[in-house]
């Protein structure tokens, strides 16, 4: 298991170096994006015959941004300075699985490098992920403030107003944000792996044979 | 007496400073793990960030969850008043940045900003023969509220009946399937029986027990502690990662049935177990 500092944009081939259980200490620019924003980005940006005129800008502006970089599930909780610049004050990852329906086509369009959150995808993110060159980067579920201390700042936000605070596009510049890989590019999942291990033991539990 | 600034401290403590025999719980999760695996470096910035939320007071975790307010107040005092002091309180809170706003309309979408609702934050609200009014507050979060779930037993797929042992398999089974997604390592509040709604209610309550208390019921205590060392057999461990720890409490109370029903329904709470109380009396407000 390695320790590995990645920089954004990340290189096809240093993810594809990336094993499950390396530690990843992530830096450069990610957007946050949880379920209103991959709902949106599927049904505006990718399932959609065109897009929007009122939408584009903001398109071109995820097509820069995300190519190459990590999308974070995370709802943070935000204070706005007297300059009326934003500050992260906690920034935890919030439950993936619930964007598994989408995951896998923004992976593909928007060429992801890193999927950032907790618990875990399923088998089509993680057919993406060996397909197109991506992994699944773990951070810890409710350590709030302390990867709140790893955003450095924050450049912009998009949606706020439509989605809310915990929805936005936050914009935001991460230095060593603390990351464990538990879905890789050659196919592996922790998940997968001690899912596994959990379903025997509670079958020897509960004398039910599998 | 207005008691909004008292339970926006409320508020504040429980957001931000994790009680103590939790804290406790998890030095002890964490000194149980393999030194340099996943789970034991998880534990450690779990740790971590307990401390730098209390040192700062600042939330704990980002999803400062659902608001849950349990208030036994003497009888004579305004239920309503109470209500509306807790909601300005609520407001203020997320004013401040101890909450995160976490209230969104179910039909439109929209986030109202403040905490507030239709039926948000939650109130159980119960007159009580007592001169001593007492607030008790639990803040969870959406990643283990959406692991919670309900069993109606028998269930022959676990082959769970309806009996203790019954109770036993389905808890085994909802840990199993909650794997890391509600922030293992956790805490699980059970009711036995009640009906569908008043059940979530119980168990909810139970997540208010501390962790070191002894089920009053011999039975309940027993199947309380083997329940504990059962969970963590299953090996799913801090974040889903795998490890020893996979919950540090396990606590079940009981509630009347009907016939028909048997009702098992199990709160998961994650590990940021956020709990705080105080009690108001003569004009004194004490936290703990």
């Amino acid at each position: 298991m390695a320790t590995v500092y990645l920089t954004v944009p990340i290189s096809e081939e240093a993810v594809r170096s990336l094993q499950v259980g390396d530690t990843v200490y992530l830096s450069g620019v990610i957007v946050t994006g949880r379920d209103a924003a991959h709902k949106y980005m599927v049904e505006t940006f990718i399932r959609s015959a065109a897009v929007p005129e009122s939408e584009r800008a903001l398109y071109e502006e995820l097509r820069r941004l995300l190519a190459g970089s990590a999308i974070y599930h995370c709802g943070p909780v935000v204070r706005q300075r007297e300059d009326g610049r934003w500050e992260f004050v906690a920034a935890g990852p919030t439950t993936s699985i619930r964007e598994e329906p989408y995951q896998a086509d923004v992976i593909a369009h928007f060429g992801l490098r890193g999927v950032i959150g907790k618990g875990g995808m399923g088998a089509r993110t993680l057919r993406a992920c060996q397909e197109y060159g991506a992994v699944y980067l773990h951070a810890v579920g409710g350590a709030a403030t302390l990867i709140a201390d790893a955003v450095k700042e924050v450049l912009t936000v998009y949606k706020k107003d439509e989605f809310g605070v915990p929805e936005a596009f936050w914009v935001i510049r991460v230095e060593n944000l603390p990351l464990v890989v538990t879905m890789d590019s050659h196919g592996r999942s922790i998940h997968e792996e001690v899912r596994a291990v959990s379903e025997e033991r509670l079958q020897g539990l509960l004398g039910i044979p599998a | 007496m207005d008691l909004t600034e008292p339970l926006v401290e409320l508020i504040r403590r429980a957001s931000t400073d994790l009680p103590a025999d939790v804290e406790a719980a998890l030095r002890a999760a964490r000194d149980r793990e393999e030194a340099g695996s996943a789970a034991a470096s998880t534990l450690t910035a779990i740790l971590e960030n307990v401390a730098l939320a209390r040192a700062r007071s600042q939330p704990i975790c980002q999803d400062t969850g659902t608001p849950i307010f349990h208030i036994r107040y003497p009888a004579g005092m305004s239920a309503g008043k109470l209500r509306a002091q807790a909601e300005a309180a609520v407001a203020e809170a997320t004013r401040r940045a101890y909450l995160r706003p976490n209230a969104v309309d179910s039909i439109t979408g929209r986030n109202s900003g403040n905490n507030l609702g239709i039926g948000f934050p939650v109130f159980h609200m119960e007159e009580v023969e007592d001169e001593i009014l007492e607030v008790a507050l639990l803040l969870k979060g959406g990643g283990s509220e959406n692991v919670s779930t309900q069993y109606s037993l028998p269930y022959e797929p676990l082959k769970a009946g309806r009996d203790l042992e019954g109770v036993r398999r389905v808890v085994l089974d909802a840990v199993h399937r909650a794997q890391g997604e509600g922030c293992a390592p956790g805490v699980l509040g059970i009711c036995i029986g009640g009906d569908r709604g008043t059940a979530y209610t119980h168990a909810k309550m139970q997540l208010l027990r501390p962790l070191d208390d002894v089920n009053p019921v011999p039975e309940l205590a027993a199947l309380e502690e083997r329940l504990l060392r059962e969970c963590n057999e299953l090996g799913v461990g801090p974040m889903g990662f795998g490890g020893r720890t996979t919950v540090f409490g396990v606590k079940i109370g009981a509630a009347h049935r009907l016939p028909a029903s048997f009702f098992v329904t199990i709160a998961y709470m994650c590990w940021a177990c956020r709990r705080a109380r105080m009690e108001v009396k003569d004009g004194t407000v004490v936290y703990s």
